[in-house]
C-alpha cells in the first residue's frame, strides 16, 4: 500500500485496502463553516434527530466566511451555529479568528490522521501528512452522529517535483501550473501525492498552498510525507503524538508526473476556469482595478513577507485597491510585530480582519460590474466576488505585490528587490 | 421513466454558478432556490418543472456547499445528465437522492431536446438517439432507492 491507503485501512476494520473498493472509516476531526454548518445542523437535529455529536473535542466549528457578521442572515446563521455549541458542549468554536483551515492546521490537524470538513479546500491538511477531504452538510451531519463515514479508497497520483526554487516563483505558480496542465477534472477522485526535493525545501505554509488547491484538479485528497519540517511544525503547535505513515516498497501509483521548478515563470489563471492557466508573460500590461492578498491558499505570514519585500517603501498605483486579509489572528499578529503590517499599510494597503474575506464574496471587497480582480485565492469561477461581469485573474503573492504597484499584472521579475 | 425537456450547459459549471455565496445564509433551501442559476438565462428563461438539466464535463465542480443539489432538487429537477460529475457535487446528489446520469455524449443534447430516462437508457426523443446509462455501484444505488443516505441509515 502507499502511505495514502495505509491511513485509510489505519482507520478502517480492514488490514489492507485497494483503490476502488469502498470503507466505513474513523473520524479524527469533522470541521464545518458558517457556509454549510447550519444546513447540517438542520439535518442532525431533523432528519436524522439526534441529540449528541459523537465526540465535542472533534466536532470543530468555525465562522470565517461571513465574519464580522455581513447581513441579518450572516447574523442569524451565527447565532444557531453558536447555540448549537452551547447545546452540544463543544469546546473548540472560532469566531471571527481567521480561516477554518488555517486555524484546524495551526490548532487540531496531526500527521497520519483522517478528517472530513464542510468546505472542499479542506485538503489543505496534506501538508501536515494528514488525509482530509470535503463533505457536504448531509455527510457532516451523518458524521457527527456516528462518527465514521463511508468512503472510497482513491487510486494517487505521484508528482515528483525537482529543482531549485526560483526567487520569483513559488508554491502557488507551481499548483497553478500542475492544474493547468491536468485540467479541473485530471485528479477527479483521486489523491495528488507531492513528493522531491523541491517539495521538502517548502515550509509548511508553502506545503499548504500547493494541497490546498488539489481540488481545483477535482482531487479529493492532497498528501505529503510528513518529515523534518512536519515534526518542527508540530513540535511548536505543541501536538507531538502522532502517526507517521510510508509506502511500502511494492506501493502503487496510478500515474507519476514530473515537474522542475528550476525555470518556472510566474503562472495567472485567466478567468472564468483555474485550469486556465498560462505563463505571466501573456498577460503583462492588462489593468486591474482590485487587488487581493488572503484566504486559506496564500494569506500566511510567509505570503505577506513576499509582498511586503516587494512593497517597502513603495506605493500602489493610485487605480488600484490592494486588500490584505491575514489568514488568522496568529499570523496577523506576528505580521504586525515584525513590521509586515506597517509596511503594507504605509504602500496603500487596506488590512481586513482574518477570515475568507475576498476569496468567498461574503464579506468585504465585492467587485463591480466589468472590474477586474489579481489575488492570491484559489477559484477565479464567474461571479464569486460579485458582479457576474467581473473576471478573477489567480496568481501568487509576489505576482499580485508587484502588480499592486503598477496597477497592471506585472511581472516579479521587473520589480528590483 | 422520467421525461422531460433539456436545459443545456458547458463544461465545468461550478457551485458558486449554481447557487451564489450570497444566498447560503438565507434560512430555507425554498428561498435559496429563487437564485438557482440565476446568471442563465438558458435556465430562468426556459425551465419549468420536471425539465433535466444537462452538463458538460465536471459538472458541479467547486465547493462542497450542498445547497447547489438542494435547490436543484427543490426547483423539481427531474435528472441531471452530465458528461462527467465533480466527487462533492456527484457524493451531495447521491445523499440527497437525485438521479444523476453520466453520459459521456451529454454535449450531444440540445438545449430543448425532450429527452427520456429509464432504467438502463436515456433516449433523446427529439434526435432519435439513444445512449446506454451505466448503472451505479451497488452501493450507490442503494443510498438512492432509499432517498438519500439518511434513508439508509434509517432502514
Amino acid at each position: 500500500m502507499n502511505a495514502v491507503e495505509k491511513i485509510i485501512a489505519a482507520h478502517s476494520k480492514n488490514a489492507v485496502v485497494r483503490p476502488g473498493q469502498i470503507v466505513d472509516v474513523n473520524l479524527d476531526c469533522v470541521m464545518a463553516n458558517d457556509a454549510t454548518a447550519t444546513l447540517a445542523i438542520d439535518i442532525f437535529s431533523n432528519k436524522l434527530a439526534a441529540d449528541q455529536v459523537f465526540d465535542a473535542e472533534k466536532v470543530i466549528l468555525v465562522m470565517d466566511h461571513y465574519t464580522p457578521s455581513s447581513s441579518i442572515d450572516a447574523a442569524d446563521t451565527h447565532n444557531k451555529m453558536r447555540r448549537f455549541a452551547r447545546e452540544q458542549g463543544l469546546p473548540h468554536v472560532y469566531d471571527g479568528s481567521g480561516v477554518c483551515h488555517q486555524l484546524m492546521m495551526e490548532h487540531h490537524v496531526r500527521p497520519g490522521q483522517l478528517i472530513i470538513g464542510a468546505d472542499s479546500h479542506t485538503c489543505t491538511y496534506g501538508a501536515l501528512g494528514a488525509l482530509a477531504t470535503g463533505m457536504g452538510s448531509t455527510d457532516i451531519a451523518v458524521a457527527w452522529q456516528q462518527g465514521t463515514i463511508w468512503m472510497k479508497v482513491p487510486e494517487s497520483i505521484r508528482i515528483m517535483v525537482e529543482g531549485e526554487w526560483p526567487v520569483h516563483a513559488s508554491a502557488k505558480d507551481l499548483i497553478l501550473k500542475v492544474i493547468g496542465d491536468l485540467t479541473a477534472r485530471g485528479a477527479t477522485y483521486k489523491a495528488m501525492c507531492f513528493t522531491g526535493p523541491a517539495i521538502q525545501a517548502l515550509d509548511l505554509s508553502g506545503r499548504m498552498t500547493i494541497c490546498n488547491m488539489a481540488i481545483e484538479a477535482g482531487a479529493k485528497f492532497a498528501y505529503i510525507q510528513p518529515d523534518a519540517k512536519t515534526q518542527e511544525y508540530m513540535q511548536k503547535a505543541g501536538r507531538e503524538v502522532y502517526d507517521i505513515f510510508f509506502d511500502d516498497e511494492d506501493a502503487e501509483y496510478e500515474r507519476e508526473l514530473q515537474y522542475d521548478v528550476s525555470d518556472l515563470a510566474p503562472q495567472i489563471a485567466f478567468p472564468h476556469s483555474v485550469d486556465n492557466v498560462r505563463d505571466i508573460t501573456a498577460f503583462e500590461g492588462m489593468a486591474i482595478d482590485e487587488i487581493f492578498l488572503g484566504a486559506c491558499t496564500n494569506g500566511r505570514y510567509e505570503d505577506l513577507e513576499i509582498a511586503a519585500a516587494i512593497l517597502k517603501d513603495r506605493k500602489i498605483a493610485t487605480t488600484v485597491r490592494l486588500l490584505v486579509t491575514p489568514a488568522s489572528k496568529e499570523i496577523f499578529l506576528r505580521a504586525m510585530e515584525a513590521g509586515l503590517i506597517a509596511t503594507l499599510m504605509e504602500s496603500g494597503a487596506m488590512i481586513a480582519n482574518p477570515g475568507c474575506s475576498a476569496c468567498f464574496g461574503g464579506t468585504g471587497g465585492i467587485l463591480g460590474k466589468g472590474e477586474r480582480l489579481l489575488t492570491t485565492a484559489n477559484r477565479n469561477f464567474r461571479g464569486r466576488v460579485g458582479s457576474a461581469d467581473s473576471e478573477i485573474y489567480l496568481a501568487g503573492p509576489a505576482t499580485i505585490a508587484a502588480s499592486a504597484i503598477t496597477g497592471t499584472i506585472t511581472d516579479p521579475r521587473r520589480i528590483e528587490r | 421513466m422520467i421525461t422531460g425537456k433539456a436545459i443545456a450547459f458547458g463544461n465545468n459549471i461550478d457551485t458558486d454558478q449554481i447557487i451564489g455565496a450570497q444566498y447560503l445564509t438565507l434560512p430555507t433551501i425554498t428561498q435559496m432556490s429563487e437564485h438557482l442559476f440565476e446568471h442563465h438565462t438558458q435556465f430562468t428563461e426556459h425551465f419549468t418543472k420536471g425539465d433535466i438539466v444537462v452538463g458538460g464535463e465536471n459538472f458541479g465542480c467547486g465547493s462542497s456547499r450542498e445547497q447547489a443539489p438542494a435547490v436543484l432538487k427543490e426547483c423539481g429537477v427531474a435528472a441531471i445528465v452530465a458528461a462527467s460529475f465533480a466527487r462533492i457535487f456527484f457524493r451531495n446528489a447521491i445523499n440527497l437522492g437525485i438521479r444523476l446520469i453520466e453520459c459521456p455524449a451529454a454535449a450531444e443534447i440540445s438545449a430543448g431536446d425532450r429527452l427520456a430516462i429509464d432504467h438502463d437508457h436515456l433516449c433523446n426523443l427529439t434526435t432519435g438517439q439513444e445512449y446506454p446509462i451505466e448503472p451505479l455501484p451497488d452501493f450507490l444505488q442503494a443510498i438512492v432507492d432509499r432517498g438519500g443516505v439518511i434513508g439508509r441509515l434509517q432502514k
